[in-house]
């Protein structure tokens, strides 16, 4: 009894101290975590998990530049990355200043207390998101973001759940999972002549077409300076 | 003049491995040796029955017109088709389980001497060659090519050349691996006068100089006249009459043809007599006997005797005749008798 | 019988119509290299373009060597066997047309093993022509266009393979498509035997496999079970088998795997069946044939 007395406590305290800041101060506080990285070079391995794709693991390397430049690399094969896929960096999800911050309050992500802050962004023509209706960030004490979703207008919504190590410090995980809707894959008719001795079967359609990749950072070579070339 | 007894134990042959005894080339005479064929096509009997010997060292003419069953036999000689019923014996073996020993001894031409006329000359020589089992050598080729006036044209493809000079590379091919027994099937079909002329003469060379035993067919007695020994001449698929060409040519032994006013009663009233033996197998109704023309008068008599109603006897003086009547009988409803 | 063989391949290289083959694919493999070279990223679009909304597509990368490789083996599907039905239709029927039929039975060969070793000329030609064909759509297409991993595109899914597995799958593909390629041959070999001028058997054997090909693909429920499974043309497919990676529970695929292995094999076996059926009923009524050419 005792024991829970304390737990709920220290719980108390935890949410209450974490509850009272703003939810401004906290974003703030992790822009400023990603602000200490102008660019990186990171290597990885991606793994794709969508129904109709059958990919190998690829190794990869993924490139940033502020403000909002991402680039993923497959060198020795090919990839295919989901669009979208350019917020697996969350400061490209933050980039956009132009923003209404509502404060979504307190919420358990596993066994972590998370702060969740939505942002609307105000119409920006000029910006690549402004297909983006609506963002939503699961912050921890550390300030890190382990959790984001991305609404847009056409491409329907985007997840992204990082988890941190070496790397925490400059706001960097070790894992991302980026999930993203999925279209049908449809073939034009009569063009493939399938070898068909597995029984063909059409994929469920019942199944929720969501697809994603799973990316496992081993290093980052942070602020080394990159070129523009890398991007294009 | 009978071929037949000429010595043709000239060598003993082993040919590519396949070595045929004294025995079975020369001492036994009989070449080929057929008995009882039929071959029968759907409701046509093409050969009917037919059974004849070729002997060692013959030319034997096969005699008919077109149709009349010739090459329907020569191919069942050849297997390239099979026997209704019947047997084929060649080299004293039988065709049907020894094809292959025997086939190594056996040069052809059927029908056209159709080649390959993409290919040269020169190469249907060398490949037919090969797949007959010879080892050939260029000059080999270049010696039968020139026997038959080709040696010019050897490295020319088949397609450029004349009827004549294809038949002539037909006779070439028929040879190349030195067989001991030539088929010819109208041989001299599409030649001009010197081509028949030469082709005659190597028939002729090949059987006198070389002793090779020679079947050839033809529809033209004046082409089997000058060169057979013996002939069978055949009529829709039926024996009409077998014999040496001295004895057909013999005027001494003559055709007699005999029509009657009930030629089946006559007949069996001439088969109790001595005449019998001289009754020839005939396709129609016509009684055709072989004996000396002196013997005539002596056989009206018979007839007389025998109360036989003579419509007509009429003796053949040469084979040419005797073909022709039998053919043109064959061809109307009755013969035209004298 | 090397006698007899060296003859039938001097024949079939001597003929004019053998060099047809050779040179309509090569003719038909240059110009889809051409195609693809100019316009190789329109195709790759219309391929995939139910994804461009989803993924971003590396179009450049995908239209590699390998790729266009295995883009214009499809697009083969029907010509080879033509081909391959021009020489195999005429190895016996054309020696009937022309004559030469009669004076090679007359030699002393069986006529089990003069059909025998037409037939082994006639693989012998298939497989020179699937050499040609390797070395046209692969060789070339790799030079024109290099290496990259191969993206296949299945009805209902899209199979990566990496660039240095796919090498291998394209010889075993080569090799099962010869044995198929062998059917073709094989069954144009025994129209043969019962056609006295080629036109017939050549005529007869591509209406077959067009026909076959058409039941194979279509998706008709009555056929998928009765009479599908027994056509060689669903089977002359299980090249494209090698070609289908398997993956592991999480979508990732396994380089050096095949899905289908067992069904590969079972194809293969079939297809070595209908050789065996085709020839031998070949042999059969050849040995009993009259030859009236």
């Amino acid at each position: 009894m005792k024991k829970i007395f304390v737990f709920l406590l220290l719980t108390r305290c935890f949410t209450s101290s974490s509850y009272a800041q703003n939810v401004n101060t906290i974003l703030q506080k992790v822009k400023d975590k990603l602000n200490l990285v102008n660019d990186y070079e990171a290597s990885g391995e991606m793994k794709t998990k969508v129904v109709f794709l059958k990919v190998p693991v690829a190794s990869v390397k993924i490139y940033y530049k502020k403000p909002d430049k991402l680039k993923i690399k497959n060198e020795k094969g090919i990839s295919f990355i989901p669009k979208g896929a350019v917020s697996i960096n969350i400061n490209n999800v933050l980039t956009n200043n132009a923003f209404t911050i509502l404060d979504g309050g307190i919420a358990k992500l596993g066994n972590t207390n998370v702060r969740v802050i939505k942002l609307l962004p105000e119409d920006d023509p000029d910006s690549y998101r402004d297909d983006v209706v609506l963002s939503t960030l699961y912050i921890d004490d550390n300030f890190l973001i382990l959790k984001a979703k991305t609404t847009t207008k056409d491409n329907g919504t985007y997840e992204l759940e990082m988890s941190y190590g070496k790397y925490a410090g400059y706001g960097l995980p070790d894992k991302v999972i980026f999930t993203f809707n999925t279209k049908d894959y449809k073939i034009p008719k009569g063009v493939t002549f399938d070898y068909s001795e597995d029984q063909k079967k059409a994929p469920d359609k019942t199944k929720a077409r969501k697809g994603t990749i799973q990316i496992t950072y081993k290093t980052y070579l942070i602020n080394k300076g990159l070129s523009d070339a890398v991007f294009k | 003049m009978n071929k037949v007894s000429q010595p043709v134990f000239k060598k003993k042959v082993s040919v590519r491995n396949i070595s045929f005894t004294f025995d079975e080339l020369y001492l036994m005479p009989a070449i080929i040796e057929v008995k009882n064929l039929t071959k029968q096509f759907k409701d046509v009997t093409a050969v009917n029955n037919l059974s004849f010997t070729v002997n060692a060292g013959d030319v034997y003419g096969f005699l008919g017109q077109n149709g009349a069953g010739k090459s329907t036999t020569i191919r069942m000689l050849l297997t390239l088709l099979q026997p209704t019923t019947g047997s084929i014996h060649i080299f004293n073996k039988n065709l049907q389980t020894n094809r292959k020993k025997i086939l190594t001894q056996v040069g052809a031409i059927i029908e056209k001497p159709d080649l390959y006329k993409y290919l040269t000359a020169f190469q249907n020589l060398f490949f037919f060659a090969k797949i007959s089992g010879v080892k050939v050598l260029e000059n080999k080729i270049m010696e039968q090519l020139e026997m038959v006036g080709l040696s010019e044209r050897a490295h020319s493809k088949v397609k450029t050349f004349s009827q004549g000079m294809k038949q002539r590379l037909g006779i070439a091919v028929a040879l190349i691996h030195d067989p001991e027994l030539i088929i010819l099937d109208e041989p001299t079909n599409g030649l001009d006068p010197q081509g028949i002329a030469d082709v005659r003469n190597l028939i002729i060379s090949l059987s006198k100089n070389f002793g090779k035993t020679v079947l050839v067919s033809s529809h033209l007695l004046t082409e089997i006249e000058l060169i057979a020994n013996r002939i069978l001449i055949i009529d829709k698929g039926n024996k009409i009459v077998e014999g040496t060409s001295d004895e057909l040519l013999d005027p001494a032994k003559t055709i007699v043809a005999l029509n009657t006013l009930d030629n089946q009663s006559a007949k069996n009233k001439i088969v109790a007599t001595q005449w019998g033996q001289y009754l020839q197998q005939s396709k129609n109704d016509t009684i055709i006997l072989k004996f000396s023309k002196d013997r005539i008068p002596e056989f009206v008599n018979q007839l007389v005797q025998l109360n036989i109603e003579v419509l007509s006897v009429t003796p053949r003086h040469s084979l040419e005749d005797y073909f022709l009547s039998l053919t043109t009988a064959n061809q109307h409803v009755e013969p035209v008798t004298v | 019988m090397w006698n007899l063989l060296q003859f039938e391949l001097f024949k079939i290289f001597k003929k004019p119509r053998t060099y047809i083959a050779f040179g309509a694919i090569a003719a038909i493999i240059l110009l889809i290299q051409i195609a693809l070279l100019t316009n190789g990223k329109e195709y790759v679009k219309f391929m995939l373009s139910s994804l461009d909304d989803t993924l971003d597509i590396p179009y450049d990368q995908i239209r590699n060597g390998y790729w266009i490789g295995f883009a214009i083996l499809n697009l083969l599907l029907i010509h080879v066997p033509i081909l391959v039905a021009l020489v195999a239709g005429d190895m016996v029927a054309g020696e009937a047309n022309m004559g030469t039929l009669r004076l090679l039975i007359t030699k002393p060969i069986s006529r089990t093993n003069l059909l025998l070793t037409k037939f082994f000329a006639c693989v012998i030609y298939t497989f020179i022509l699937v050499v040609w064909t390797a070395f046209l759509c692969l060789v070339v297409s790799v030079l024109l266009f290099g290496t990259n991993d191969l993206v296949i595109s299945k009805e209902f899914e899209l199979l990566q393979i990496e660039k240095t597995d796919v090498l291998w799958r394209y010889i075993a593909a080569f090799g099962f498509g010869t044995v198929g390629l062998i059917v073709v041959a094989s069954l144009s070999f025994l129209l043969s035997v019962l056609s006295d001028n080629s036109i017939g058997p050549i005529v007869a054997t591509v209406a077959i496999i067009i026909v076959f090909t058409i039941m194979s693909e279509m998706q008709i429920p009555i056929y998928d079970k009765t009479v599908k499974p027994y056509l060689f043309t669903t089977h002359m497919l299980g090249w494209k088998g090698f070609f289908y990676i398997d993956s592991d529970v999480d979508g990732q695929t396994i380089k050096g795997s095949i899905q289908h292995f067992s069904s590969i094999m079972k194809s293969f076996a079939i297809l070595i069946g209908y050789i065996f059926l085709f020839v031998s009923s070949a042999i059969i009524i050849f040995k009993k044939k009259d030859i009236l050419s």
